[in-house]
């Protein structure tokens, strides 16, 4: 896919139109993953609305959102960040031995204290 | 034989962009009836009139056809040049091609194709419009300004001094609104209070203004020049012409905990109150909500203490029948209610306040006297976090509005400012999305406050506020520097988007007046008529109309004035002749007309017919009165047997559009 092409599918699978984005932070306000991540979420929006969505989809910090959506709740202009980075990763993980997360790093991320279910909704998320 | 005359204006490119002028003018050209037809590029300019006049000369035209803008634009501008051609004025008919058709459609084609049905629409109604005469009904000079805020003070100050009588109806028992409870005003930070009161006393003291204070309309009748009003006036429990004012019966009340409204609840008045020192008319009231007295007979106490003799509990509501010739609209604003936002902990926390209780707290006659201490625990914030735009500029209906709000960058600039001069050991960050400041000197206020009292603008938004061990925690995103920020702060305050008063929708129906769909008043037209409501005779005045600050709500209050006085100073007006009609042979007495009538302009009369057989019948018809009739309409739709016919717009002449628009 190139660039434009990626651009459309993800527009497509997350129904967020950037446009609307008023940029006025509140979804970087209220992210609790903020320091996590290299991008923040007012930036996800704005780099899908000027066409910078290669550099996020190889950014690590798609895969560091929480997907809380404290950002949906609280932006005032129904923008939904965190289903563009849903749209992006998904995007990501349909390419072709892309996945994020393979079985073979579970036993390595396996600790007491995580519960089971957790790893298991991730290993569905981070893989296709 | 009818002699038709079609004009087809291109309205600039407004019409000529999207439909094919020529073609229409072309196709027109070839209707029956039509026998001139002609396109030109501003057919509303002094040319284009003199086009319309020289060919109804040349060609002896019987009707006239224009294709231009909306009749509401320019119908009378078309009547009156026609007027001047010797033709009567309702032998015009306009087909609107730029509202609907030429704004909507983006194909030249489809759009040229419409364009000439509305035209054919519009000959074919021609050819059965009969010459009307329309004729006159008095005004009836006085003046009803409906809100005693800063906007209905200064339009009934505006009129009154114009030498006509106004009465100002306010629902709070003392005018004054909104201002009265600002502490200072931008940009200049004179103090609300000091600007005001003389105006609220000059409004008191002034022959042609008669106050109804505690007060609200109840119903509106009539038109233009000619309507009747009632007025609610609510019991007081005190007779106002006898109170003096003293202020006794307030401090010997012993009902103490009533939440002080004045104060936004952030202290508590008695249950017999004066709202505040300088209220207008300085009378107390009772309210009923909570007297022990007026509740339950027992206590009695301010009816002792009075030595005015004022206190009536006995009083009961009093309705008021009054003529008025204009009405002025101004109903204002409210903030919006914050309890939605739980990610500002508004509801959680005491010490998250909204900016008009903010006012209150740095006022000197507010709950704390003037010294800025937390509600929590009355102790002095150290750091304080403004945060803009709460509920403004949103897209969610349920939680905000989607208009910007307007007054509250300027004021939380001043109130920042503020707090920076009486406290300089405070540190003060403002969240802005944008900050807006056009306004004669306000941006200048605004850099003062950055540049000399060093409040701390921050880009971004505050994401959530978390009460914790006696602090908030504020987290918030930093967009200029890239970072998220952390503020234990001791005080947030939410600047609340604003929003009509909630009397404004059911006000608009009782007058007929429209509202957009966040139930501000609509104006006449956005830019050329921004005071005047399309329903005649009504104006507008203040944030009623749309949020504005104190110097535009002035600026309008005037404006509305003049145009007030500009009807009120006719001793007629030309009544519209497009009224109902009843054809008596055919009305059956069914009294349908009459109960759909909402200007009561049809009654019932018994009439003599010819009967068969040189019989005389008795029947019951319908009478129009075509000084009261508005032309609506409602009364031909409702009519079972037809009738009721609309001068101008007879059914024949709606069949005839029909018509020409499926051929």
């Amino acid at each position: 896919m190139n660039n434009s092409e990626i651009l459309e599918t993800v527009g497509r699978i997350s129904g967020v139109n950037p446009r609307k984005c008023m940029k006025c932070g509140k979804c970087s306000g209220a992210c609790p993953a903020y320091d996590e991540m290299e991008y923040h979420p007012h930036q996800f929006v704005s780099m899908v609305e000027s066409g910078r969505i290669e550099e996020l989809m190889h950014s690590k910090g798609i895969y560091t959102c929480l997907s809380c959506f404290a950002c949906v709740e609280r932006c005032p202009r129904m923008v939904e960040p965190a289903r563009l980075i849903e749209a992006v990763r998904a995007v990501y993980l349909r390419q072709q031995g892309m996945d994020h997360m393979k079985p073979e790093h579970i036993p390595e991320i396996l600790d007491e204290d995580l519960p089971q279910q957790a790893v298991t909704s991730a290993f569905r998320k981070y893989r296709r | 034989m009818q002699r038709i005359g079609v004009f087809v204006c291109w309205c600039g490119s407004n019409i000529a962009a999207t439909v094919d002028v020529e073609k229409v003018s072309e196709v027109l050209g070839h209707e029956p009836g039509v026998v001139f037809s002609t396109n030109y590029q501003y057919m509303c300019s002094q040319t284009g009139q003199d086009m319309v006049q020289a060919a109804i000369r040349d060609y002896a035209l019987t009707g006239v056809v224009i294709c231009a803008c909306s009749p509401r634009m320019h119908e009378t501008t078309f009547r009156r040049a026609c007027e001047r051609a010797g033709l009567n004025p309702y032998l015009v008919e306009i087909a609107n091609i730029r509202e609907q058709c030429s704004w909507i459609h983006k194909d030249k084609a489809v759009g040229t194709e419409k364009a000439i049905i509305l035209g054919r629409a519009a000959i074919a109604k021609v050819q059965l419009n009969k010459p009307l005469q329309a004729g006159e009904s008095p005004v009836t000079k006085r003046a009803l300004v409906i809100g005693g805020g800063i906007a209905g003070i200064q339009t009934a100050l505006d009129i009154a001094d114009a030498g006509y009588p106004v009465d100002i109806v306010e629902k709070q028992p003392t005018i004054g609104g909104k201002m009265t409870q600002l502490d200072k005003t931008f940009p200049t930070l004179d103090c609300a209070a000091c600007i005001l009161t003389p105006k609220m006393v000059e409004a008191a003291q002034n022959e042609n203004i008669h106050i109804y204070s505690y007060s609200e309309v109840e119903a509106v009748k009539g038109f233009v020049g000619n309507f009747h009003a009632t007025i609610r006036k609510k019991a007081r429990y005190v007779k106002e012409d006898v109170c003096t004012g003293c202020g006794l019966c307030t401090e010997k009340c012993p009902q103490k905990k009533v939440p002080n409204e004045f104060n936004l609840g952030l202290d508590t008045r008695r249950a017999v109150y004066i709202p505040f020192a300088q209220a207008v008319p300085k009378v107390a009231t009772i309210d009923a909500d909570y007297c022990m007295m007026l509740k339950s007979g027992k206590c009695g106490v301010c009816s002792k203490v009075c030595t005015a003799g004022a206190i009536d509990y006995h009083q009961k509501d009093e309705l008021i029948e009054q003529d008025y010739g204009a009405i002025v609209v101004a109903t204002g604003y409210n903030p919006i209610k914050l309890d939605k936002f739980d990610e500002f902990a508004y509801s959680q926390s005491p010490d998250v306040v909204s900016s008009l209780e903010f006012e209150r707290l740095m006022n000197a006659a507010g709950p704390t006297g003037g010294v800025l201490l937390r509600p929590s625990d009355h102790t002095h914030p150290k750091t304080l976090v403004f945060v803009q735009c709460v509920g403004s500029r949103c897209d969610s209906e349920e939680k905000g509005k989607p208009y910007c709000s307007k007054i509250c960058c300027m004021y939380t600039a001043k109130h920042a400012m503020l707090c920076r001069e009486k406290y300089p050991d405070t540190e003060v960050y403002v969240f802005y999305i944008d900050v807006r400041t056009p306004g004669k000197n306000f941006d200048e206020f605004y850099r003062r406050a950055v540049e000399e009292y060093g409040v701390h603008y921050i880009k971004g938004m505050v994401g959530k506020v978390v009460p914790e061990n006696g602090k908030l925690k504020v987290q918030a995103s930093d967009l200029l520097d890239n970072r998220q920020l952390h503020i234990d702060a001791d005080m947030v305050v939410l600047a609340a988007a604003i929003e009509p008063d909630e009397s404004a929708r059911p006000l608009a129906t009782m007058l007929t007046a429209s509202m957009d769909t966040n139930n501000f008043f609509t104006e006449a037209h956005p830019k050329l008529r921004p005071v005047e409501s399309p329903t005649a005779g009504i104006f507008l005045s203040g944030a009623c109309q749309g949020p504005k600050d104190i110097p535009e709500t002035v600026a309008q209050a005037g404006a509305a004035a003049s145009k007030a006085i500009g009807l009120l100073s006719k001793d007629h007006l030309t009544c519209n002749p497009c009224v109902a009609e009843p054809d008596e042979l055919m009305c059956n007495g069914c009294s349908s007309c009459e109960k759909v009538c909402p200007y009561g302009a049809i009654t019932y009369a018994d009439k003599e017919f010819r009967g068969p057989n040189r019989t005389t019948l008795l029947r019951r018809v319908a009478q129009v009165n075509p000084a009261v009739c508005q032309g609506c309409g409602a009364c031909t739709v409702a009519c079972p047997s037809g009738a009721m016919d609309l001068k101008g717009f007879s059914n024949k002449q709606i069949m005839a559009e029909v018509d020409a628009i499926c051929r």
